[in-house]
């Protein structure tokens, strides 16, 4: 089937004969990455002027310390979206992988097998729900919820008791901070998902295969005429996700210092709404990694705010979430509208 | 083909035939465990036994996948109906907690028709993102389902509510004409939903608008009150289930009623034989879905395996039942099988590329419609 009634394409690439005033216009893609960006300087503009302590940036920084396991789930989140798929998975991946270490560091594994092990757990499971997906032509929705499923139900398999960990190199990864300027710090968590969204933010923007994801998620039936290789894509971008889900179980692993079945539990939603909010489009072809880690930033801020504000509840966390997904969601359908 | 090979693929083909031998494998698997499995005795004149246990602990969850199977015909999807339903019972308990008398029967009355009016609300605000703003139902419901906790939350203010109402505990709780109230509440709703859709021309619409479209619009079907119909009647139903869910409990849990149960209606339904891409439904299927997995849970239980370890089996569920619903698994299937046979060309269906390229897209789905008509015929 081609859609013919769709004539964006069309217009959005021919050259406009008028000569305009010139005036500073954001293009219409970066729209959503602005206004999240504007969101973001107006929540942390309010919250330095009524908090006493809020303008201090360390309080900025402990957003992305809070948050680093979430950006790095949100980085793989960000990959499968992209190309109009969804992926459930991520929260019973990060708790399997949090309840793996500890089970196995506690029996006395070296960091060194361990870490590597964990990642490849995760990498498989999303490589075999990728599999899955392109193989036998089932919906990502119900694939990876029976990921989660399957995740989850090993967790609890392998012990339903929250696991200490004591091992000398993931307390040293947890304790260590990084010291700059007048006594700022951040935790080497915050490196690692800096260090991951840039090389992401590389693959997505300079390489062919980051093409492809856009192209797979703008229009999968062109994507495939054009001969892009679909099928690789799309399982390589599940296979990915498992693995940020996979590296973001171990960074809360380093946050918490524990192995729960019970951990990052609804960590699928945090991760989705950071994207949404992020202004990469659901229906994929459109969006930016920047916008992610703005997402994350939101969904910090919000945390923090509540926390400052000691008259609301934990609650209303969830609460503004919902309505900034609602607020997001609009927004998207309005530039899209307009661009069509 | 002989006329009793013929006579038993009818019957396979049947679509309730693998859920109802599910069902009944289930049932029969806890009689080893368990000898005294299928005794149902009368006790103070009402019915005791595992059996009714099952169906007085899956109420619930029928409802909630009736709901879901009406919004999955249209080709949509609900999250949200786990927050409604601690909306539901949040809002009752905390409207009985603040009367005089909680024994009164007209404020509890009361008090479940605020909480009904409240969920019909929800599902009318879903409804109109999907059909009138036009945002992807997963998305759409997302909202409410991450907000609608929160708002349970703020209605209970974190705290679990507990009333001591006998009025209201009957609705979870109670029996009349020796069956559980509860039992007898999903009986009800489900036949009225079923007479509603099957006898009328809804139904088929709803059929229509899910299975394609493009061409009942063409052919002058109103999608849009179709769809926004169908989300208020999902989140009507999940607001009954909250209503039993927490009245059994005499309480209400804004963080923890109906955790999770999205997942479990949208398994109950593809269990039943609906298929996730919209279209044809089977309200019986999801009820006999709902069952099922409530079965699965407590056998689990009786058997003595620790009861979160079900996620794994109800993972292999789906992926099975998925599996066994994917034209391009049963093409391969069929390739690998007729391979050590005579020499037949390979079977593809049509529209169907052999290698099963270019997954995932709606627009494929197609080839599957007409052979689950031949099913259905």
């Amino acid at each position: 089937m081609i859609d013919v009634s769709d004539p964006r394409q069309a217009t959005a690439t021919a050259p406009t004969p008028t000569v305009r005033p010139r005036r500073y216009l954001p293009q219409q893609r970066h729209l959503p990455v602005l206004a999240t960006l504007t969101l973001l300087a107006t929540m942390y503009g309010l919250g330095a002027l009524n908090y006493t302590g809020f303008a201090q940036p360390q309080i900025l920084l402990n957003v992305f310390v809070d948050n680093a396991f979430l950006l790095v789930v949100a980085v793989g989140m960000t990959f499968v979206i992209l190309t109009g798929g969804i992926d459930l998975s991520v929260g019973a991946v990060v708790a399997l992988t949090t309840v793996c270490a500890a089970v196995l560091l506690r029996e006395g594994w070296p960091a060194g097998v361990v870490l590597p092990l964990v990642l490849l757990i995760g990498t498989t499971l999303g490589l075999l729900m990728g599999l899955i997906i392109h193989f036998f032509d089932i919906q990502p929705f119900i694939v990876t919820l029976a990921g989660m499923f399957f995740a989850r139900g090993l967790c609890h398999l392998i012990t339903s008791d929250s696991i200490p960990i004591t091992d000398a190199f993931w307390t040293a990864a947890a304790q260590h901070r990084i010291r700059f300027g007048d006594g700022y710090f951040i935790s080497i968590s915050v490196v690692i998902a800096l260090v991951v969204v840039l090389i992401a933010a590389f693959v997505l923007a300079y390489t062919p295969f980051g093409r492809n994801v856009y192209a797979i998620g703008g229009n999968p039936q062109s994507a495939l005429l054009m001969g892009l290789p679909a099928g690789r894509t799309r399982i390589a971008v599940y296979t990915i996700s498992g693995f940020c889900a996979a590296l973001g179980g171990v960074l809360l692993s380093f946050y918490m210092l524990s192995g729960y079945s019970l951990h990052a539990q609804g960590m699928e939603l945090d991760a989705i709404a950071a994207v949404v909010i992020g202004g990469t489009l659901l229906t994929g072809g459109s969006g930016y990694l920047l916008g992610t880690v703005l997402g994350v930033g939101v969904l910090g801020l919000i945390q923090t705010i509540i926390a400052f504000q000691a008259d609301l509840s934990s609650w209303w966390t969830k609460i503004v979430i919902g309505v900034l997904l609602f607020a997001f969601i609009i927004l998207q359908r309005l530039v899209t509208r307009r661009r069509g | 083909m002989s006329d009793t090979h013929r006579r038993l693929t009818g019957l396979v083909r049947q679509r309730l035939f693998w859920p109802v031998l599910i069902l009944v494998v289930l049932l029969v698997s806890n009689l080893f465990f368990t000898p005294s499995f299928f005794s149902i005795t009368v006790r103070d004149g009402h019915l005791y036994g595992s059996l009714i246990d099952i169906l007085r602990a899956s109420t619930p969850l029928v409802l909630v996948a009736v709901g879901m199977t009406v919004v999955i015909a249209t080709g949509g999807i609900d999250l949200s109906v786990g927050s409604v339903m601690a909306i539901s019972g949040a809002l009752a308990c905390l409207h009985i907690s603040g009367l005089a008398d909680q024994n009164s029967v007209t404020g509890v009355l009361f008090a479940v028709v605020l909480a009904l009016g409240l969920s019909v609300l929800l599902g009318l605000w879903n409804g109109a993102l999907v059909a009138a703003i036009g945002i992807q139902p997963i998305i759409a419901t997302l909202i409410l389902m991450v907000a609608g906790r929160g708002l349970a939350q703020l209605i209970t203010d974190g705290q679990i509510i507990n009333v001591n109402s006998a009025p209201y505990k009957v609705i979870g709780a109670g029996y009349a004409l020796t069956l559980p109230v509860s039992v007898l509440i999903v009986v009800a709703v489900v036949t009225a939903a079923a007479l509603l859709i099957r006898r009328s021309a809804l139904g088929m619409l709803v059929e229509s608008v899910g299975g394609n479209p493009t061409a009942s619009r063409l052919a002058g079907i109103r999608a849009r009150q179709l769809v926004i119909l169908a989300y208020v009647f999902a989140g009507l139903c999940a607001g009954i289930a909250g209503l039993i869910f927490s009245s059994n409990v005499s309480s209400a849990d804004g963080n923890n009623a109906g955790n999770l149960i999205e997942l479990d209606a949208i398994l109950a339904v593809v269990i039943g034989g609906t298929a996730l891409t919209g279209g044809r439904f089977s309200l019986a299927g999801s009820v006999l879905g709902a069952v099922i997995i409530k079965a699965l849970d407590i056998t689990i239980y009786t058997i003595g395996i620790p009861s979160q370890a079900n996620l794994l089996f109800k993972a292999v569920v789906v992926i099975v039942l998925c599996l066994a619903q994917s034209s391009a698994f049963r093409a391969r299937l069929a390739g690998i099988t007729r391979r050590g046979g005579p020499a037949r060309p390979p079977a593809t269906p049509p529209g169907k590329r052999p290698d099963g390229t270019g997954g995932g897209l709606p627009q494929q789905a197609g080839p599957a419609a007409p052979a689950e008509a031949e099913v259905r015929a």
